[in-house]
C-alpha cells in the first residue's frame, strides 16, 4: 500500500494474519501447515514465492521441527514466526517450554481448534488452554480485525527488553479463520515503524562475540532462578502489553486493554468469554438489558500473564459472576478460565459468586438462546439467599 | 591469545546470585569457559604415573577425554586433577604400563 488509504478490505481471519505477518516481514518464519491455520502459512508461502516479503520460509517435517527451527532461528538472532493449531501444537509441546525458557521473542499466530479425540477439526481452546504453562504469553482475539491488530502488537510485547518471553496469539477456527469479515489494515510503513528493528539479546551468529545457549544447568545449578526470573517478565508484561496497546491506538484509533469489559459499570450479573463467542454474548447482553436485566460482559484478552487485579476490580460490584469456558479441565472445578477468575475474586469483599459454565467443545454451536439460559442460571443465583452450586453447567450439550 | 586476556565472566560469587542477576534465557555469554567447569569431583579413582617407565609415546595424552595429561619434555609427569574424571583410559592405554588406576581416597 503506497498512499494513505484506509479502507476496510473483506477478508477470512487468516488472511488478516498473513497480511500482518507481511506488513512485520520478520527474517525467518518455519511452519508447517495444519487445519484451520493452513491458509496462514500457504498465503505466506506466496507472499514469499512472489518477492513480496523478503523472509526465510523454512518448511519443515512436523511442528516439532517448526518449533525447534524457529528456536534455533530466534536464538541466532534473527526475528522469527510461526503459525500453528491443535495437534500441532500439541507436537511442538516440549520445544514450546524451550523457547519461553531461553527468553527467544517469537511470536506465533494460533488457530484454535479441538484437540483429538474423537479427532475434531473444529473449534475450541483447549488447544491454547493447555499451553498455558508454557511460559508463553497468550492473546486472545475476538475477530479479524484483532487476528490482525494483535499480531502485530505480540511483536513488540515479545521484543520489549522487560519481557523478552515468546507470545501465541489466538483467534477462533472456522469461526473466525474461514469465515469472511472486515478489515481495516495499516499502511506498510505505519507497521514498520511501529514495530522498529529487531534487537537480539547474545545472537549466536554474532561470532566476535560466541556464547552457548541452553548449557545444562549442573547437577545443583540455578533451573529455580532461571524459572522465578521467567516469571517476573511475565509480571512486567502486564504494563508493557497495555503500554503497546495505548501506543498502537495511537495509529489504529483502536483502543485494547488487558481485558475488554461491556455495560460492566452498573451491572449485578456478568458472563466471562473468550474469542469470538464475546461477539454473540454483547447481543445477549443488550437484549437483556432491554428487558431490564443488569447484565454485563468482560471478553478475555490476556490470558498470560492472567491480569487477576483487573479482574478483581472490574468484577467486584457483580453478584454472580458466569465464565464461559471452551474447553474443559477434566476433574477440576470447572474450565482453566473458571479457576482464574475464581481465584481472582477469592480476596474480593464482598466475594461475588462465580459459576463454570462449558460450552463449544468441538466447534458445537453456542446459539444466543444458550447464552440467555447462561444468564438466566445467575440472576436466579443472585436472587437465592444460599450460594449455587458451582458444578457444571453445559451449554448446548445433548442431555440423556 | 593467552588466557588471561581473554574476557572472562566472572561466576565466582554464582552461588549467591539471585533470578534477577542470571544472563537472559540462561546463557553463558562467554567462550571458551569449559576448563572452569570442573569435573574431578566425580572421581573415585585416580591415575599415578611411574616416570621412569614413560616412553613419551604421548597415546595417554591423546586419548585423555579431559586433556588431563601433563606433559613435560615430551613425557607424562602429571594429572590435572582439577578436571579428570578417573576414568582410566589412559591406564588401559599406555603400552609401557607406566600408568595405574589407584583408589583415591577423600577426605
Amino acid at each position: 500500500m503506497t498512499e494513505d488509504i484506509i479502507a476496510t478490505v473483506a477478508v477470512t481471519g487468516n488472511e488478516a494474519a498473513a497480511e500482518a505477518m507481511r506488513q512485520i516481514d520478520p527474517d525467518v518464519v518455519c511452519a508447517y501447515p495444519i487445519t484451520p491455520q493452513t491458509e496462514v502459512v500457504q498465503l505466506y508461502a506466496q507472499m514469499v514465492a512472489d518477492g513480496k516479503v523478503s523472509s526465510e520460509f523454512v518448511t519443515v517435517e512436523s511442528e516439532h521441527s517448526a518449533m525447534s527451527a524457529v528456536i534455533g532461528s530466534a536464538a541466532a538472532g534473527a526475528r522469527t514466526m510461526t503459525a500453528t493449531s491443535s495437534q500441532g501444537f500439541a507436537l511442538m509441546w516440549e520445544l514450546l517450554y524451550v523457547a519461553s525458557s531461553y527468553r527467544l521473542p517469537v511470536v506465533m499466530t494460533m488457530v484454535n481448534r479441538a484437540l483429538s479425540g474423537p479427532i475434531n477439526i473444529h473449534c475450541d481452546h483447549s488447544d491454547s488452554m493447555g499451553g498455558r504453562d508454557t511460559g508463553w504469553i497468550q492473546i486472545y482475539g475476538e475477530d479479524h480485525q484483532q487476528a490482525y491488530d494483535n499480531c502485530i502488537q505480540a511483536i513488540r510485547i515479545a521484543e520489549h527488553m522487560d519481557v523478552r518471553l515468546p507470545v501465541m496469539h489466538m483467534y477462533d477456527g472456522y469461526v473466525i479463520s474461514g469465515a469472511i469479515g472486515p478489515l481495516v489494515m495499516l499502511p506498510d510503513e505505519k507497521v514498520r515503524d511501529f514495530i522498529g528493528p529487531f534487537h537480539a539479546i547474545n545472537p549466536l551468529l554474532d561470532t566476535k562475540r560466541p556464547v552457548t545457549v541452553g548449557p545444562f544447568d549442573g547437577l545443583h545449578g540455578w533451573y529455580f532462578e532461571h524459572k522465578v526470573s521467567q516469571n517476573r517478565a511475565m509480571d512486567r508484561a502486564f504494563k508493557v502489553i497495555q503500554d503497546v496497546a495505548d501506543e498502537y491506538a495511537e495509529i489504529s484509533g483502536r483502543h485494547y486493554g488487558l481485558l475488554d469489559p461491556y455495560r460492566l459499570e452498573d451491572a449485578e450479573i456478568a458472563i466471562v468469554v473468550a474469542g469470538s463467542t464475546a461477539g454473540t454474548t454483547r447481543t445477549v447482553v443488550d437484549k437483556l438489558r432491554a428487558r431490564g436485566v443488569k447484565a454485563g460482559m468482560v471478553r478475555l484478552r490476556v490470558f498470560r500473564p492472567f491480569p487477576y487485579e483487573a479482574y478483581a476490580k472490574a468484577l467486584e460490584h457483580i453478584k454472580v459472576v458466569g465464565v464461559l469456558d471452551r474447553a474443559d479441565s477434566f476433574g477440576a472445578q470447572g474450565g482453566p478460565l473458571f479457576m482464574e477468575i475464581r481465584s481472582a475474586l477469592y480476596d474480593n469483599d464482598p466475594r461475588p459468586q462465580v459459576l463454570p459454565f462449558i460450552y463449544g467443545l468441538g466447534g458445537r454451536d453456542i446459539f444466543p438462546d444458550n447464552i440467555e439460559q447462561a444468564f438466566a442460571v445467575l440472576e436466579r443465583a443472585a436472587q437465592d439467599k444460599k450460594r449455587t452450586s458451582t458444578e457444571r453447567r453445559y451449554l448446548n450439550l445433548r442431555e440423556d | 591469545m593467552s588466557a588471561a586476556k581473554k574476557p572472562r565472566w566472572d561466576v565466582s560469587d554464582i552461588d549467591t546470585w539471585g533470578p534477577d542477576r542470571h544472563e537472559l534465557g540462561a546463557t553463558i555469554p562467554v567462550a571458551g569457559n569449559s576448563e572452569d567447569f570442573e569435573t574431578g569431583g566425580w572421581r573415585s579413582q585416580v591415575p599415578v604415573i611411574d616416570a621412569k617407565k614413560c616412553t613419551g609415546c604421548m597415546l595417554c595424552y591423546f586419548y585423555c577425554p579431559d586433556a588431563s595429561i601433563i606433559i613435560e619434555n615430551g613425557k607424562a609427569v602429571g594429572v590435572d586433577l582439577k578436571h579428570c574424571k578417573g576414568c582410566g583410559i589412559c591406564a588401559r592405554e599406555c603400552p609401557a604400563d607406566a600408568i595405574v588406576m589407584k583408589t583415591e581416597h577423600k577426605e
